[in-house]
């Protein structure tokens, strides 16, 4: 089986929806907040009451644009929404305002790297769309409720080329994606939560054969793991079908991640027809020249323009411009901390040794940073000016981490400014050896190592405020006067 | 005494000069209720007796103060049953909305309460508006009072027949493709549809959308533009409303053509037209030239086939879709015998829609689904534009277009069967014309034909001229009321 597998390459296209983090729906202006109540986030209008019209929320358009944008498409100039009409509970109208046949995006790209060097994804079009409501099952009383407030939050589904040809691709693809589209701050793009859905489209076919071969569609797929893994195990089902001598079904299957394996939802007599038609209550949107340069004009620095520029800017090694910037916002304490205290490779590795290790203790992903910049730099102030060491600055960090302390005003409080005054430092450097002369002995007879013991001891009786480089030079001035004697 | 055997604007000038109480109207209203509604039943639903009297002490107080000043304050109005009313059944004539209690008030609902009208009921009307007789209704059949044989049309038949049996001065009704003007027409009443989107649809349970408009009717011209007047409005929750510079509708009452360049339509529909309507736009020319407009024929450069079905093709594509949302999930009807979803949305829908509703979401099915949307939604979509354009270009050499509202008199009860469905459709032919392009129209009376049938013209202006429209008809109705005797209702009984 393995040998044959060489003689196939696998063709994948990828449908994402993408929910936008809008305060109102798209067509009401109902909250799209998350976790509210059942039904509470409803009007007329999401959940299909005879005589409710929608209207267009104008910054879904704003954010499509912008997504557009980032994805390198062409911004249709005038586009308009079409209906998609199927029975379902959880769509209260009996269709989803959707759009076919005018797009607002289409035709862009995405370049990412692979083992093979940079490839260029194809994006096929961006549409506008309606989310629709939740169906709640009750075992116990055997019926089904409907929680529409999700209802009419607004979605945008991203449809690519056929142009990837391994679930590491993909994964790499959308990464980029979610990347791109968290800095623009328009989603969130959780898998998990739904925010991000992706189905897959897999088709396989010999190796140096231009037609395509018959795809499936891929649904239920809830985290990266998951879409390689189906895409894996799909790529092997349908060769192993060919090598049969059977044929791959169209159809739209249902991935079971826990199974590890998939199961058909639909097959291709089953599609249904969705009778599109254009959406007479809303007109056509026309975007101006005027509007998009406007929204061009606001668009962020994205992430590999920030890895050029670290590199220039800031001389950071390439490794932590990667890292810095994973997060918008990341790179944004980065930037906001260099700019006040002008050390940017301090700020780095306070960022990605202290920082990313206790975000990942919290085990919370929503990348959320919980000091500002004004803090960090102030810390990273008092370790330049010598006034606390290491080992206290680190503590101070995570008070500043977990209880959101002011850096200066805690260490004042607690007495954790390093001991500047030689002779306090003097004086302790005697009394310790003083009381180990064992020591002082040893370290007479040649061992050095004894010194080490020393400052240590010193730094102990100085509760670690002393600055560690003035306490071995007093030592060693110390133990030097002893051997001239 | 009947005091509602006045217009609108008279009622509310005796109420303003206290020779009425709004009290007394409302207790008029009822009271014709009692004498001719039992024969006539244009109203699905009327209200209580003691919250009808106790809103117009509200509305008289508020009156007295000084607080509700607007022309139609106090004047009784009647609304069709696809016009949303908050905490009132709104039932579209269909069993499938039987008890459905809308949680809104349409924004003309709204822009009516806050002129001071008082809302008597809900009229009968066509199922969900399809239909050209109100004989659709899954509720009742509705009597034309000029001759109670006939249908009083469709489908606003109801919200026609309460203004024509003189128990309210002024109601709503819904012309999708001809449904205010050609029971206005049946009725010897006056009905306008405003241009497309001077109306909220927001609260107007939709049959086609892109067709759909609410419009007053009444007994004369002055009435239905003081009423569109109140109603109209530029509305942030309907997308296709439409901003114009001035609401002012009686502005257009002035009674003066000379100069104005009048169409009077020549395609004669499959030869349809009744011979007493062909007269009586002959007769109308004479009266438009004596009153100085130039007056010349005119053919459209489509013929009235072509827009009834692209009409047809296009509302019931629209209907179609709109009509998904009754689903027995949500509110209204429910069927009770089902095993599953599937079964729950068939039984449903075949219980709960009658057959007219059934037969055009079947035709928009159809003309929807892959591999017909081309040649049928498409391609109607195509020639709904070139009728626009063409439209435009005629109005470029008139001011206004007249024409008959129908091409009959009228629509015997018996004649309406399910036979024969597409029989009526026929009637709509020279309606649709304003639809398609969502131009102003107003169908005005002009006298009866030989059975005591009124006869129906209407006016057609260009976009956004429905004060010129209001014009043309004013004058024309001035005219008419010299000519002809209007004919007592009550002498009828
Ligand atoms: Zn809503």
């Amino acid at each position: 089986m393995e040998n044959k597998k060489t003689q196939y390459e696998t063709v994948i296209g990828l449908e994402v929806h993408i929910e936008l983090c809008t305060k109102t729906k798209i067509f009401c202006s109902c909250s799209t907040a998350f976790g509210s109540e059942v039904n509470v986030n409803t009007c007329p209008v999401c959940t299909g009451m005879p005589g409710s019209l929608p209207v267009l929320n104008k910054k879904v358009v704003d954010y499509a644009i912008a997504v557009g944008l980032a994805l390198n498409c062409n911004i249709t100039k005038v586009t308009t929404f079409d209906r998609k009409n199927y029975f379902y509970p959880d769509n209260p109208q009996g269709y989803q305002i959707s759009q076919l046949y005018h797009p607002i995006c289409t035709n862009g790209y995405v370049t990412i790297q692979t083992d093979s060097g940079e490839r260029k994804i194809g994006i096929h079009e961006l549409h506008m769309e309606e989310d629709a409501g939740k169906l709640i099952h009750d075992e116990e009383c055997n019926c089904t409720y409907i929680d529409f407030n999700r209802s009419g939050v607004p979605l945008i589904e991203i449809v690519t080329e056929p142009h990837m040809s391994s679930g590491d691709e993909v994964i790499k693809f959308l990464e980029k994606l979610r990347c791109r589209i968290q800095y623009l701050e328009v989603s969130d793009c959780k898998l998990q939560e739904g925010s991000m859905r992706v189905d897959v489209n897999v088709s396989v076919r010999k190796k140096g054969d231009i037609k395509l071969g018959t795809r499936t569609e891929m649904k239920n797929l809830n985290s990266f793991r998951a879409i390689t893994r189906a895409i894996d195990h799909e790529t092997k089902r349908q060769i192993e079908l060919i090598e049969k001598g059977d044929q791959v079904q169209q159809e739209t299957r249902r991935w079971d991640d826990g199974k590890g394996t998939s199961y058909v939802m639909r097959s291709k007599e089953d599609a249904k027809d969705y009778r599109y038609f254009p959406e007479p209550d809303l007109p056509p949107v026309v975007i101006s020249n005027d509007w998009i340069n406007a929204i061009r004009e606001n668009q962020p620095e994205f992430r590999e323009e920030k890895i050029d520029r670290y590199q220039k800017q800031y001389n950071l090694p390439e490794y932590d411009s990667r890292l810095l910037t994973e997060s918008k916002q990341m790179a944004q304490c980065f930037e906001q901390t260099t700019l006040l205290c002008n050390r940017p490779k301090e700020v780095a590795n306070w960022l990605m040794v202290e920082t990313m290790g206790l975000l990942k203790d919290r085990g919370n992903d929503s990348g959320k940073i919980p000091f500002s910049p004004k803090q960090l730099a102030d810390l990273i102030v008092m370790i330049d000016k010598n006034i606390i060491n290491r080992t206290v600055a680190k503590e101070v960090f995570e008070r500043i981490f977990y209880d959101g302390v002011e850096p200066v005003s805690y260490v004042k409080e607690h007495g954790l400014a390093m001991v500047q005054d030689d002779d306090s430092i003097r004086l302790a450097v005697e009394q310790v050896i003083k009381e180990n002369s064992q020591s002082v002995e040893d370290y007479m007879a040649g061992k050095t190592r004894a010194m080490g013991f020393l400052v240590g001891q010193t730094m102990k009786a100085m509760k670690g405020k002393a600055d560690p480089k003035k306490v071995n030079q007093l030592v060693e001035a110390y133990l030097k006067t002893l051997t001239n004697i | 005494m009947n005091d509602i055997d006045i217009t609108a604007l008279e009622l509310s000038k005796k109420i303003k000069n206290k020779e009425l109480t709004v009290r007394q109207v409302v207790e008029s209203v009822l009271e014709r209720i009692n004498e001719i509604e039992d024969q006539i039943q244009s109203f699905l639903f009327i209200r209580d007796k003691e919250e009808l009297l106790l809103e117009a002490d509200n509305i008289q107080e508020k009156i007295n103060s000084g607080e509700l000043c607007g022309v139609l304050a106090g004047v009784p109005i009647a609304i069709k049953d696809n016009i949303c009313t908050k905490g009132i059944k709104t039932t579209c004539a269909s069993k499938i909305l039987e008890n459905f209690i809308p949680i809104y008030d349409a924004t003309v609902i709204k822009k009516i309460k806050e002129a001071g009208m008082i809302i008597i009921g809900k009229t009968n009307m066509d199922e969900f508006a399809m239909g050209t007789t109100t004989k659709t209704s899954a509720f009742q059949v509705t009597k034309n009072p000029r001759n109670k044989k006939y249908t009083p049309g469709g489908s606003s038949g109801g919200s026609a027949a309460a203004v024509a049996s003189k128990i309210v001065p002024l109601s709503i009704g819904s012309d999708t493709g001809g449904s205010i003007r050609q029971p206005a027409a049946f009725c010897g009443i006056t009905g306008m549809k405003p241009t497309y989107g001077l109306v909220s649809r927001n609260g107007l349970i939709a049959y086609a959308s892109s067709f759909d408009q609410i419009g007053p009717m009444g007994n004369n011209v002055s009435d239905c533009a003081a009423l569109l007047e109140v109603m109209s409005s530029y509305d942030e929750k309907d997308a296709t409303s439409r901003k114009i510079n001035d609401y002012q509708f009686t502005k257009g009452l002035i009674e003066n053509i000379a100069g104005m360049n009048i169409g009077i339509l020549q395609n004669d529909f499959d030869n349809t037209l009744e011979n007493t309507i062909k007269k009586a736009l002959i007769h109308s020319k004479e009266m438009l030239e004596q009153l100085g407009a130039n007056v010349s024929y005119v053919s459209l450069p489509f013929t009235l086939e072509q827009a009834l079905s692209t009409y047809y093709i296009l509302a019931c594509a629209e209907a179609s879709s709109n009509l998904e949302r009754y689903d027995g999930v949500k509110y209204g009807f429910r069927a009770k015998d089902y095993n599953n979803l599937q079964q729950m949305y068939q039984q449903t829908r075949t219980q709960g829609f009658g057959i007219e509703v059934k037969r055009r979401i079947m035709l928009g099915t159809f003309t929807l689904s892959s591999g017909y949307y081309e040649d049928y939604y498409k391609k109607a979509l195509k020639v709904r534009n070139k009728i626009k354009n063409q439209l435009a270009q005629i109005f470029e050499q008139y001011d206004v277009l007249l024409m008959p509202t129908a091409p009959v008199t009228g629509i015997k009860l018996e004649e309406c069967n399910d036979n024969n469905p597409t029989k009526h459709y026929f009637s709509d032919g020279y309606t649709v014309i304003a639809n398609l392009a969502g131009l102003p129209a107003i169908s005005v009376p002009y006298g009866y034909d030989n059975n005591g049938l009124p006869i129906g013209v209407q006016f057609v202006g260009n976009c956004c001229e429905d004060k010129k429209v209001i014009q043309a008809a004013y004058t024309y109705e001035q005219k008419i009321k010299g000519q002809q005797l209007k004919q007592n209702i009550n002498s009828k009984r």
